[in-house]
Formats: C-alpha cells, sequence, structure tokens
C-alpha cells in the first residue's frame, strides 16, 4: 500500500514527455499556429520600438532611457505568451474534446502541468527568439547584453505567468468553455498595475500597495534600475522569487481543488460549452 | 476474499446528485473477472454518469466504487492503467494521426513496444492504411475504429464502452462489435458495456443490468430476462420496463 500511494504522487517525465510530443505534433502540423507565436510579439516591437525611437529623439530625459520601452515590452511577452503558451496549450486539449481521455488515462494532474510549463517555454522560445534578433536588428537593443539579469527577470515572470495559467485551466476545468475568455484577458488585468512602462511611483499611493504584491511590478523596476541607473537590484529579484513560489503553491493547490471540484459536479465529463 | 475471487467492478450503494436530480440513486452490482456486462438505458437513466463514477471521473455523493480492488476516485492512479474507456462522444485530437494520437496514448499508459502494438491494432482494426492520416479526415465509422484502437493500446484489464456502435452503419457496426468480442476472448478482459442497442446487448453481453431513472429495474442474462418478461426479444423487455410494465407484471404474478 505504501508502494502505491507512493506511486500516485510520482512525477512519471514519459508521461510529461508524451504530452509535450502530443503539443509539439500539434504545432508541427499547423503553420498558422506558429505564425500567430512570432505576429503578435513582432508587432508589439515594431510598434514600442519606433515610438521610442521618436521620443528619444525629441527629449533629452528620454534619450537616457535607451532600450527601456523595448526591455519591456519583451519582458511583457514574457509573461503574456508564457501565460497563453500554457493556457492555450490546455485549450486544445478541450477544443479537441479529448479531456476525458486524458483524465481517464494514468497522466497526473502534477504530470499534465509540467507538460503544460515545458510547452509554454517551447512556444514562447518560438515566438520570442526570433523577436530579440528583430530588436538587435533594426533598433540595435540586444536583450541578451543583460547577462544574468535576463536570466533573473525570466525566471521570474515566467513563474508568474505559469501560476496565472493553472488558475485560468482549473477554472476552464470547473466552469467549461463558457470561461476561455479568462485565458486571453486575465493577464491584463496586471499591464497597468505591474508598471511596465512607467515607475512605481507614478501610481496613487493605495494602488502602489497592489502593484507591490505582484512579481512582475519587482521586474519592471529592476528593469528600468538596470538600463537607466547601470544598477542590478538583486533585492527586487529576491523579493519577486519569494512572493512567486506563494503564488506558485496556491495556484497548485487552487487548480487541485478545482479538479476536485470537477469531479463532484461532473464538468470532466461534458468539458466542453 | 481471494484477488482472483475479488470483482473486477464492485459498485456499492452508490448515488450521484446534481443540485437536485439523482442521477444515480443508490445502485450496486459486481461484475466478475472476464466478464462482459451490459448497461441498458434509455436517455437520462444513468448510465454514463454511472460509468464516469466507476472511471473515477465524476466523484459520487455517497456509496462505493472499487475497481480491480482500488477504490475510485481516490486510488484511481493505482488501476487507471489497467483501464480504458472508448465512447463516440468523446474525440482524439483531429490535428494529430492516426500513428500520432496511438504513440502519445501508448506512452501515457507506458506500452512496452509500443510501435509493434501500434502494428498489430492497426492490423486487426483495419487502421493501416490510415495510419498516417489525421483524425479529422476520417469517416465517422474510421474515427470509431481509432477510438477503439487507443482504448485498447494498453490492453485493459477493464474496458468501458459508452454506446461504442451509436452512429454507425450496421455493418461497420457489426464488426466493431466482433473485434471487441474478439479482444474480450483473447484478453479475458472485463467489459461494461452502455447502450441502448438491444441486438448489441443481446449478442455481446452474458448479463444486462437495465438501469432506468438511475435506479437498477433488472439485472439477468437475456435468457432469462426474455423467460421472465414472456418476450421474444431484449428490445421487448427493455420497452416494458421503460414504460413500467415490468413492475405490473410482477405483480401480477
Amino acid at each position: 500500500m505504501i508502494a502505491h500511494s507512493t506511486r500516485a504522487i510520482t512525477l512519471a517525465p514519459h508521461r510529461v514527455a508524451a504530452m509535450v510530443l502530443r503539443y509539439l505534433y500539434l504545432l508541427r502540423s499547423s503553420w498558422t499556429r506558429l505564425v500567430e507565436l512570432v505576429y503578435w510579439p513582432a508587432v508589439q516591437l515594431f510598434v514600442w520600438g519606433f515610438l521610442q525611437l521618436y521620443i528619444a529623439q525629441n527629449s533629452g530625459f528620454f534619450a537616457r532611457t535607451s532600450g527601456v520601452f523595448i526591455a519591456a515590452v519583451l519582458m511583457w511577452d514574457v509573461l503574456f505568451r508564457g501565460q497563453l503558451g500554457f493556457s492555450v496549450s490546455f485549450l486544445e486539449e478541450m477544443w479537441s474534446r479529448n479531456l476525458s481521455n486524458l483524465m481517464i488515462s494514468p497522466l497526473r494532474p502534477i504530470e499534465f502541468v509540467s507538460a503544460l510549463m515545458v510547452m509554454s517555454i517551447i512556444r514562447l522560445a518560438i515566438g520570442m527568439v526570433p523577436v530579440t534578433f528583430l530588436a538587435i536588428a533594426f533598433f540595435g537593443f540586444n536583450v541578451y547584453g543583460l547577462g544574468l539579469a535576463l536570466a533573473a527577470f525570466f525566471v521570474n515572470l515566467i513563474l508568474t505567468s505559469w501560476a496565472v495559467g493553472i488558475v485560468v485551466s482549473g477554472v476552464l476545468l470547473r466552469n467549461g468553455m463558457g470561461a476561455e475568455s479568462l485565458a486571453w484577458t486575465l493577464m491584463f488585468v496586471l499591464m497597468p498595475l505591474t508598471c511596465i512602462y512607467y515607475p512605481v511611483s507614478v501610481l496613487p499611493d493605495y494602488l502602489q500597495v497592489v502593484a507591490w504584491a505582484l512579481p512582475p511590478t519587482y521586474v519592471f523596476e529592476g528593469m528600468r534600475a538596470l538600463l537607466m541607473e547601470h544598477v542590478f537590484r538583486a533585492d527586487l529579484m529576491v523579493e519577486a522569487f519569494a512572493l512567486n513560489i506563494v503564488y506558485f503553491a496556491a495556484a497548485v493547490v487552487a487548480f487541485l481543488e478545482l479538479l476536485k471540484s470537477s469531479r463532484r459536479a461532473g464538468t470532466l465529463l461534458q468539458a466542453g460549452e | 476474499m481471494s484477488a482472483a475471487a475479488e470483482p473486477a467492478i464492485a459498485v456499492d450503494q452508490l448515488v450521484k446528485v446534481y443540485k437536485t436530480a439523482r442521477a444515480v440513486d443508490g445502485i450496486s452490482f459486481a461484475l466478475p473477472q472476464g466478464s462482459i456486462i451490459g448497461l441498458l438505458g434509455g436517455n437520462g437513466a444513468g448510465k454514463t454518469t454511472t460509468i464516469a463514477m466507476i472511471m473515477g471521473l465524476i466523484t459520487p455523493t455517497s456509496g462505493a466504487v472499487k475497481v480491480l480492488g482500488a477504490q475510485m476516485p481516490r486510488q484511481r492512479y493505482h488501476v487507471l492503467h489497467k483501464m480504458n474507456f472508448e465512447s463516440p462522444y468523446v474525440d482524439m485530437p483531429h490535428r494529430l494521426t492516426v500513428r500520432q494520437n496511438l504513440k502519445v496514448f501508448g506512452r501515457l499508459y507506458a506500452v512496452e513496444d509500443l510501435a509493434g502494438r501500434i502494428a498489430t491494432l492497426a492490423e486487426e482494426l483495419d487502421l493501416t492504411e490510415f495510419l498516417d492520416r489525421q483524425v479529422g479526415k476520417l469517416s465517422a465509422g474510421q474515427k470509431t475504429r481509432v477510438a477503439l484502437a487507443k482504448a485498447l493500446v494498453n490492453s485493459p484489464e477493464v474496458l468501458l464502452l459508452d454506446e461504442p456502435t451509436a452512429s454507425l452503419d450496421p455493418d461497420t457496426a457489426d464488426w466493431v462489435r466482433a473485434r471487441l468480442e474478439r479482444f474480450r476472448r483473447e484478453r479475458g478482459a472485463t467489459v461494461l458495456l452502455a447502450s441502448h442497442n438491444m441486438a448489441e446487448v443481446e449478442r455481446l453481453c452474458e448479463r444486462v443490468i437495465i438501469m432506468k431513472r438511475g435506479r437498477i429495474e433488472d439485472d439477468d442474462t437475456p435468457a432469462r430476462l426474455l423467460v421472465r418478461y414472456g418476450r421474444e426479444t431484449l428490445e421487448e423487455v427493455f420497452l416494458d420496463v421503460a414504460r413500467g410494465r415490468g413492475n405490473a407484471r410482477e405483480a401480477a404474478q
């Protein structure tokens, strides 16, 4: 019985790999899905890149903020596309009415979530790596020049994106496709609060409290400190990481509770509208 | 009770209530290992909910389900690798080819020699020429065969089928039944078949459980049901139960 219990909570890499394979087959079968991954990040880059060029040419202050807008838009895309990469892979199961097949297979929820996290990174890489090269080619901004700070920014942003993706997936499981719009819109609630394009000090005091409760705020503040003052704020990254651990753990608990609730409500069986 | 004598599926006083609707209302039955049992009932009888509770997909409101000795859904991961399920109401990813789908599910079930297993299933289910075609481009009959291949990929000890031949033409449906019969015979698997196709149940099942409004109305072999209800076919028995004539007949006797 002890062996059985242990087996029930073990994460089996072969099942995670099977799910990743399933999503890679899907991506390979559809060039439109691949193009879409690059399309929006590229559009965002050009809009913000040219805007930055324009204001830098017309303002002494903004001239020394070279790259801040482009870095911000790239970081925002890590946050938003990371969550979307997670949620869209999950939605693929609902769109194809395949969820029941997975739920009666030996695939554990933690393995399913792990596969979705891997896919989030793969989809992000497909979409963002070409765009970072476009940033170098068109605006002379090399995000890889941020070095280790980039890794700290990335880890913190992707953890937040997964936490949001996990909660959205749980809500979808429980409420069906009626909640689909959450997958596309929930992250935008964070957009004004995480201060992507402006410092936290711009916000009214009561909103600053909310902003500092969100890990991406620390990343965007840290990014501005690095690009404008050439200081790497490790303290901000550590605080963001600590918050992320709390949010990620809470998201996993929420997902498992929503899954349990779906089993009680019978929504796994329909898993549709 | 020895492991060999333990029922493959044991359902005890199972109840499922959705808000105010009692979808399943205190049913009990046991399926011996290696048996093939039909779950008959009209729309809304509670067949699909019962099967979903057996698979651990739905948590019962009360009562218990055991599959191969494991309590469902709490201990589902002890036995899910020995089970499988097929229903025309659950799709497989349409953009993946038949082979890709079987590879993914084969890996989820940790099937050994997966390439060999896929080749065997393709041959047995007449899928070889479609293996590299996307599932979404297949006909309804071909899709059913693919779904069946997925359900058999892990050679399950317990196979649950929810109207496996719904929407198929009689010839294809008959073909599917023959394959199911063969699998059950060769594997010694336990099969629970929910259906409202009486001919199918009569042909495949050694015992029939008839459900109505979440309850078990009758539970016996097809032959004994025919004698008891004084009918020629299971369809007539089903109609008697559906229209409440069974109780009247018993009362008269």
